[in-house]
């Protein structure tokens, strides 16, 4: 059976440090595009930590919900490609073809989740930035749709090396660069079609629940809602 | 129609075509630099990239898209209308068809346009038509923007048969009038009529064919456009009612562009003695028709989402009815109805000048319409935390400019080249042959000047 990835995310532990959103810019190659831009809403974070105020002064509450791609298994930024370079995989990641795509944008208009980005121009690193590129991550050029990818290169590693080792994957043996990041271990990753890995089991947890579940997309990343009332 | 009044219709509806003022030429150097300055300004976007646009995360369509709706709206004007004018033989459509029909072709062409513009790669743009290609990677023919690509390229190629083929007697015409370099280059596209029993025969039914296929293409021309917006799940592009909608503002503002272009080229080209106050009035009255109609969907639509109360949509509907695009939609409201309706349904305001005003106040209306569908939608998607706004920047505002002086300059210069009064059908409205042509209806023949 091939593997069909997901993630849990448990809201509880996050504590809002965003060591996810710095692990990810590093990982996967994205840019920063500075204040300018930013303000502008051309900033690039394939995985945003949302920040929302509940309650009314003085009995307000902060809260973060980490906000990535969700590999919806009925994703609606697919069907609306017209070249195929937004994708279903076999193991139910949403791939993302960055040579294919033309850039119409309409992926970003269709995902619910505002989580996909345009690159508005050629990508620029400040120095010393630019010599920690990863070499296992495409840059992408103007003009072109990007997002999260579950980190498919570290999938794909550690396939690879299982098979050259002639063992099966082990629970959490992959690990996005989000997960690794994460010290309050908020962050959980694995595969979906083992019901004993860790992510199938809080996926199945009662405080489970999916974003935008009523849009009916059918996303892979369970949110395990708040208890404590700090 | 006696001799001497045929002589009078060839040599006004020609005399464009066989005399030119330098008014011309300093219209077509006005037009044509701005032209320039719109193409120079879209290889400007396409070196620096996107990012000089207003477009931002997560408004990733605003002005573009806007024209590129807008303009595919406008060409409704022609095909569409003069197509059912054609099938309710209504004699008064004669002077009309031509002009509405070449706005149908080149606002297709520049409608067509906008979907590159607006691409982020526009170089690959050929990634969209289906080629066979040794990758063989097909383009998905499940994205509406396929289906786009299809249907536009279906009602181009249609309406360019509609356009050309009631044209080919005329430069028959013209090929017996001129001499020199354009008598050869008139009698090639004469394809060599001379105006047989037999090719006149061919010539109405290849018309009549046309004008009903014609119909259901314009139709889900723009019906499918609509698709665009209603097939993703963003508050307020999801909806059914979305395919009529766009087909009724498509003919609202055809018809509108249309009244326009006619009331130019009637000052310009002196043709008081062909297009009548009847034509405007008549027109008047079907933009009123359009207009009722359209206002009639806007109502439908915003009730039904008010009522409904569902938090996405409501978002969208309040920043629209009462936030910060508010100013554009009343606007919308009062050009797209308040105006026409007054202006259209009291007979005395039924002018001539009455109907430019009220076309004016549409086209502005329905292209803050294509804008207000297109931006707060997307400003305003489920996640608050991933709500914009949008600002259009100094490129887009010159490349869309720049497209309406493309539109008047090949409206120009189409008027040079081609009778742009169909003289053998006004010839025919006059004296309706019984065998080829059922005749119009007395009071609608040519000359009769009363509503």
């Amino acid at each position: 059976m091939p593997h069909k990835w997901g993630m849990a995310v448990d809201l509880d532990r996050c504590t809002g440090c965003g060591a996810c959103v710095t692990a990810c810019h590093a990982e996967n190659n994205i840019p920063t595009v500075g204040p300018a831009q930013a303000a502008r809403g051309r900033a690039m974070h394939w995985l945003r930590v949302e920040r929302y105020w509940e309650g009314d002064f003085p009995d307000v509450r902060l809260t973060f919900r980490p906000v990535m791609c969700q590999h919806c298994d009925a994703a609606p930024c697919e069907p609306v490609c017209p070249t195929y370079a937004s994708h279903h995989t076999d193991e139910g990641l949403n791939a993302q073809v960055y040579n294919r795509c033309i850039g119409t944008r309409y992926c970003a208009n269709a995902c619910p989740y505002s989580v996909r980005f345009f690159d508005f121009f050629n990508p620029q690193w400040p120095k010393p930035l630019h010599l920690q590129l990863n070499p296992d991550v495409s840059v992408r050029e103007v003009g072109v749709m990007e997002k999260c990818t579950f980190c498919v290169q570290r999938i794909r590693a550690v396939e690879i090396d299982a098979k050259a080792e002639k063992r099966e994957l082990k629970d959490g043996d992959v690990k996005p660069a989000c997960v690794q990041g994460c010290s309050a271990r908020a962050l959980v990753f694995g595969d979906l079609n083992d019901p004993e890995s860790e992510v199938s089991r809080l996926s199945r947890s009662p405080r489970g629940s999916k974003l935008l579940e009523d849009v009916g997309t059918l996303p892979k990343v369970t949110y395990l809602e708040r208890q404590t009332q700090v | 129609m006696s001799e001497a009044s045929a002589r009078k219709l060839g040599d006004d509806l020609l005399r464009p075509l066989l005399r030119t003022s330098w008014r011309f030429y300093a219209l077509v150097a006005f037009l044509g630099s701005i032209v320039l300055t719109g193409l120079c300004t879209w290889a400007y976007q396409v070196y620096n990239g996107f990012g000089i646009t207003g477009i931002n995360n997560p408004i990733f369509w605003a002005f573009y898209i806007t024209n590129f709706v807008f303009w595919i709206g406008i060409s409704h004007a022609g095909t569409l209308i003069s197509a059912i004018l054609r099938l309710v033989n209504a004699g008064w459509r004669r002077p009309v068809t031509r002009c509405a029909e070449v706005i149908t072709v080149f606002a297709l062409m520049i409608g067509a346009l906008f979907p590159i513009i607006h691409l982020g790669r526009p170089w690959l743009f050929f990634w969209l038509i289906p080629y066979p290609s040794n990758r063989q990677i097909w383009p998905n023919f499940r994205s509406p923007l396929v289906w786009d690509f299809f249907a536009i390229n279906t009602y181009l190629t249609g309406s360019v048969l509609f356009l050309v083929l009631p044209m080919i007697p005329d430069f028959a015409l013209v090929r017996d009038k001129a001499t020199g370099v354009r008598q050869k280059v008139y009698a090639a596209l004469a394809l060599g009529w001379q105006g047989t029993p037999k090719q006149w025969h061919r010539l109405e039914s290849a018309m009549s064919i046309m004008a009903i296929a014609i119909i259901p293409v314009a139709v889900s021309v723009h019906t499918i456009v609509s698709f665009d917006f209603s097939m993703a799940p963003v508050p307020m592009w999801h909806s059914t009612m979305f395919g009529p909608y766009f087909v009724a503002g498509a003919i609202f503002s055809g018809i509108a562009g249309l009244i326009v272009a006619m009331a130019a080229l009637r000052k310009f080209l002196h043709l008081e003695e062909y297009l009548h106050p009847v034509h405007f009035q008549n027109l008047g009255k079907l933009l009123l028709l359009m207009s009722l109609l359209w206002s009639y969907f806007v109502f439908a639509e915003r009730l039904t989402i008010w009522y409904g109360n569902e938090s996405s949509e409501v978002a969208v509907l309040n920043v629209t009815q009462k936030g910060s695009f508010a100013p554009l939609y009343w606007t919308m409201v009062v050009c797209n109805f308040v105006v026409p309706f007054f202006i259209m349904s009291i007979k005395r305001l039924r002018t001539i000048a009455g109907c430019v005003i009220a076309s004016f106040c549409v086209l502005i209306g329905m292209w803050l319409e294509r804008f207000l569908i297109v931006v707060p939608s997307l400003g305003h998607k489920y996640l608050p935390y991933a709500w914009g706004t949008y600002r259009p920047r100094p490129v887009e505002i010159i490349i869309t400019m720049s497209t309406f002086a493309a539109m008047t300059l090949l409206y120009t210069l189409f008027s040079k080249f081609v009778p742009i009064i169909s003289i053998w059908e006004m010839k025919a409205g006059e004296h309706p042959s019984p065998a080829l042509f059922p005749a119009a209806t007395r009071e609608h023949a040519l000359g009769e000047t009363h509503a």
